[in-house]
């Protein structure tokens, strides 16, 4: 008696092979065509915006006129709003994780705000819009400054820093802790001097990250009342801004062709941004982390 | 005079200073890690106060169940959100149609196909594509890939559900890849194994194996991925356009209720005005939207989650 007949399964082996490599084929595609879309998105963008990009365009401020129209003022807001959002977004995020990490007990408390973590994140950008728009700019009148939008968007990446900064604690080794411990440190002590160096470079290249979303953020901009045309630069946190975002969504929404060339080259200063602050979340990771 | 250790560590248990600090801090931290919650909770009351004020003018009824939305009508304003849903589900729809294929065979192709050095290379490049801001995309739907549709089919509109919608079906493609790329990557290599050395073919093993195995996983991504195209603003506001519709036109203009929300934040509605508080209950919807997507793909990831 034979199990496999040897007949059948060559006969359908052929057509299994085909339907193999078609499929291989397929899914190779889809791959490709993901990466296509990037590749063409950037090739467009660099063709339509290279020639506007100039030192004019860095130095001037906006304009009626799209050949002087400059992006300055936003170049500078961003800086400003990156200032607030940086130190608050990590402070909140960092301090958090701690807690959640080291101090929390297995109760509900904790669960509950693990729980509020996760869904914080999936709620629309420009929901967090509408509660600056009611708390940062209305209840606290703090108006359309730089500070309610940095809180704003410090709350909107807060979500992301936590975790990515849960996840640097939890791989630092429980050898460490219990050796400092073991030495008679406090609990306090072995966070602040164990703890926290050895996960520093994970909560750096998490924050920045985060951070680089921050920074193309545009709706909660909008919402809060961010204005775009700004013919000088903020001397406090205190004062109204534009961003770059902000900016480059007046641009691409002009009816006018020579906008869009404008744009083009504001979205390429928003790139070069992002690129800079994903390189050096890179060198950080690659160069500080160490693996135990 | 030297001390022994026993005497040191006597000598500083008695320090008052110390032993504040050490109190203190949990409840400092405690505090910081409850702004997150403080948040959630102010999202939610802003919302449910802003809209309550919006329901004292305009009735629950109307708002729901309305086929008519016309905020800025100087004789009778009208308030029915369905043309916002509606508008949003078009761009939603169609976005699903470009990502849902497209991510889950990148994911299948890089999990069971590619090679390791591929897989090192791919995973970052789609993590570049998931970090290019929102604007970025809207301005090439706009500037794009509107044109090259209306190239084809004339009769598309600079303003439509059907570009914006590939967009955000583009912006999405990552995280479906990635998320359910996860999901099969954590299927055991000897279940893997066991089918290929019982003669399957690598398309076999995954389609049939694989592909149930992390179906808890694959459907949670795309779940995710819809919430996040129905929050999706920026595409939507510069490529869909501003007519709110209650019909089943793609290639006419569209509004969504993300971009209902930056069409008022933009123009100068005063506080107060029945319009300025018309943001919030359309913000109220579109996070009970989002919340209802969030929570299914939980329970859906826990629920029918495949233990090995």
């Amino acid at each position: 008696m034979r199990y496999i007949e040897q007949q059948k399964v060559v006969k359908r082996m052929n057509g299994r092979l085909v339907v193999n490599t078609i499929f291989k084929g397929l899914f190779m595609a889809a791959t490709i065509m993901a990466l296509l879309a990037l590749v063409i998105l950037l090739y467009r963008i660099i063709t339509q915006g290279a020639g506007h990009l100039s030192l004019d365009f860095l130095m001037n401020f906006a304009s009626r006129f799209p050949e002087q129209a400059g992006i300055k003022a936003a170049l500078i807001g961003s800086l400003w709003l990156m200032a607030v959002v940086a130190p608050t977004s990590i402070i909140l995020g960092v301090g958090s994780a701690i807690y959640l990490e080291e101090y929390a007990k297995q109760n509900r408390l904790t669960t509950f705000i693990r729980l509020n973590i996760s869904n914080l994140a999936g709620v629309p950008s420009v929901v967090f819009g509408l509660l600056g728009l009611t708390i940062f700019v209305r209840a606290l009148s703090l108006g359309n400054s730089i500070l309610a939008a940095g809180f704003t968007m410090s709350l909107l990446i807060l979500p992301v820093i936590i975790v990515a900064s849960q996840e640097a604690i939890r791989s630092v080794p429980n050898e460490l802790r219990d050796a400092s411990l073991g030495m008679g440190a406090t609990k306090w002590q072995t966070v602040a001097n164990i703890i926290l160096p050895a996960a520093i470079p994970g909560i750096l290249t998490g924050s920045i990250l985060a951070l680089s979303r921050a920074i193309g953020e545009t709706a909660p901009l909008i919402v809060i009342g961010i204005p775009v045309i700004i013919q000088f630069l903020p001397k406090g946190v205190f004062d109204t801004f534009t961003a770059l975002p902000i900016q480059i969504y007046d641009w691409a929404s002009r009816p006018q062709q020579e906008f869009q060339v404008v744009a083009a080259a504001g979205i390429i200063i928003l790139m070069i941004f992002l690129l800079i602050m994903n390189s050096i979340a890179v060198i950080i990771r690659n160069k500080f982390q160490k693996r135990y | 005079m030297s001390l022994s250790v026993q005497e040191m560590i006597a000598q500083s248990k008695g320090k008052k200073n110390k032993k504040f600090i050490e109190k203190i801090i949990p409840w400092i931290l405690l505090l910081i890690a409850s702004v997150s919650v403080l948040t959630t909770i102010g999202i939610v009351l802003t919302l449910i106060v802003e809209t309550f004020t919006f329901f004292t003018r305009v009735s629950v009824f109307d708002f729901a169940f309305g086929t008519t939305w016309l905020p800025f009508s100087n004789k009778q304003e009208l308030y029915g959100i369905l043309p916002l849903i509606v508008g949003t589900l078009k761009v939603t729809l169609i976005a699903v149609i470009v990502a849902v294929p497209i991510g889950i065979s990148a994911a299948i192709y890089l999990s069971e196909y590619a090679s390791e050095t591929v897989r090192r290379i791919v995973k970052p490049v789609l993590e570049v594509l998931a970090g290019i801001p929102t604007i970025v995309y809207g301005f090439f739907a706009l500037t794009f890939v509107t044109p090259l549709l209306q190239s084809f089919f004339p009769e598309i509109k600079i303003f439509n559900a059907i570009s914006p919608g590939i967009v955000v079906g583009i912006m999405i493609i990552p995280m479906i890849a990635s998320l359910s790329e996860d999901a099969m990557s954590a299927v055991p290599r000897s279940i893997r194994d066991g089918a290929l050395a019982m003669g399957s073919t690598k398309f076999e093993v995954a389609w049939k194996i694989i592909v149930p195995a992390a179906l808890s996983g694959i459907i949670a991504s795309v779940v995710l991925a819809v919430s996040r195209a129905i929050g999706e603003t920026m595409i939507v506001s510069l490529a869909g356009g501003s007519t709110p519709k209650l019909d089943g036109d793609f290639a006419g203009s569209i509004q969504t209720m993300t971009a209902y929300i930056v069409q008022v934040s933009k123009g100068d509605a005063g506080y107060g005005t029945t319009i300025y508080y018309s943001i919030y209950a359309v913000g109220f919807t579109l996070f009970l939207f989002t919340m209802l997507m969030n929570i299914l793909a939980q329970y859906v990831s826990k629920r029918f989650r495949e233990e090995y």
